[in-house]
């Protein structure tokens, strides 16, 4: 089950510079386990205690996994994962 | 430095002025690599705060599916402050996750007077930059 996940500027570090990877997984936890294994460090930047950090965005597709279940968010074969980080302040 | 146009100015205040007291957000793209602001996105304020604000999630996505349909970068990301100085505020500074935009500043604090400042933010670090405005 494989996807591509588009990686934003911030975290290209992580993926010496390649702006989108491949990953394996039936959900988006397994993906980023996935992506931990091949590019360390890009899980701490994304999942905290358990769940996605609050100011990353991540959408499965054109879908916000905020409304599809989190880290439990269901990804097939094919599907385009794309990360990034919200643009806020005070 | 920014090198940005009279119009793009004139957009960001008048966006600034017209979500007082909430504050503002946007974004200019132009051409990836060119650092050349051309195409100003008003960006809706998910917190709709007067202290705070948010890109909308779904419409953060779609903007940036458009500029790399497009070969674009967020050249600048600004907002406003509606009742303190143009200088980027503490959360400002811990969220900026974009080493190569202008940050711009655009206070709305005065009724009449606006001020507008741009910054770099790399790693925490806040360096203010000249704004150069092009005649449009």
């Amino acid at each position: 089950m494989a996807v591509t996940v588009s990686i934003p500027t911030i975290l290209r570090t992580h993926t010496g510079g390649e702006k989108s990877v491949s990953a394996a997984g039936t959900t988006l936890a397994e993906v980023i386990d996935d992506l931990e294994n091949n590019h360390g460090g890009l899980k701490a930047r994304l999942v905290k205690e358990g769940a996605l950090h609050r100011f990353v965005n991540v959408y499965v597709n054109d879908e916000d996994v905020r409304f599809s279940g989190g880290l439990e968010a269901a990804v097939k074969d094919g599907d385009n994962v794309t990360i990034l980080p919200a643009v806020a302040g005070g | 430095m920014l090198v940005i146009r009279r119009d793009l100015v004139d957009a960001m205040v008048a966006h600034a002025r017209r979500d007082h007291p909430d504050e503002a957000c946007g974004q200019i793209a132009g051409p990836e690599g060119s650092d050349r602001p051309e195409r100003i996105i008003e960006m809706e304020n998910a917190e709709r705060s007067p202290t705070f604000y948010r890109f909308d999630a779904a419409e953060q996505l779609k903007v940036y599916r458009e500029m790399q349909a497009n070969d674009e970068e967020a050249v600048v990301i600004y907002h406003s402050h509606t009742a303190t100085e143009a200088y980027p505020s503490r959360t400002d500074i811990k969220f900026a996750n974009e080493p190569q935009a202008h940050y711009v500043l655009v206070s709305t604090r005065d009724p009449i007077e606006y001020e507008l400042r741009s910054y770099r933010i790399v790693d925490g670090v806040v360096t203010e930059e000249p704004v150069k405005i092009i005649e449009s």
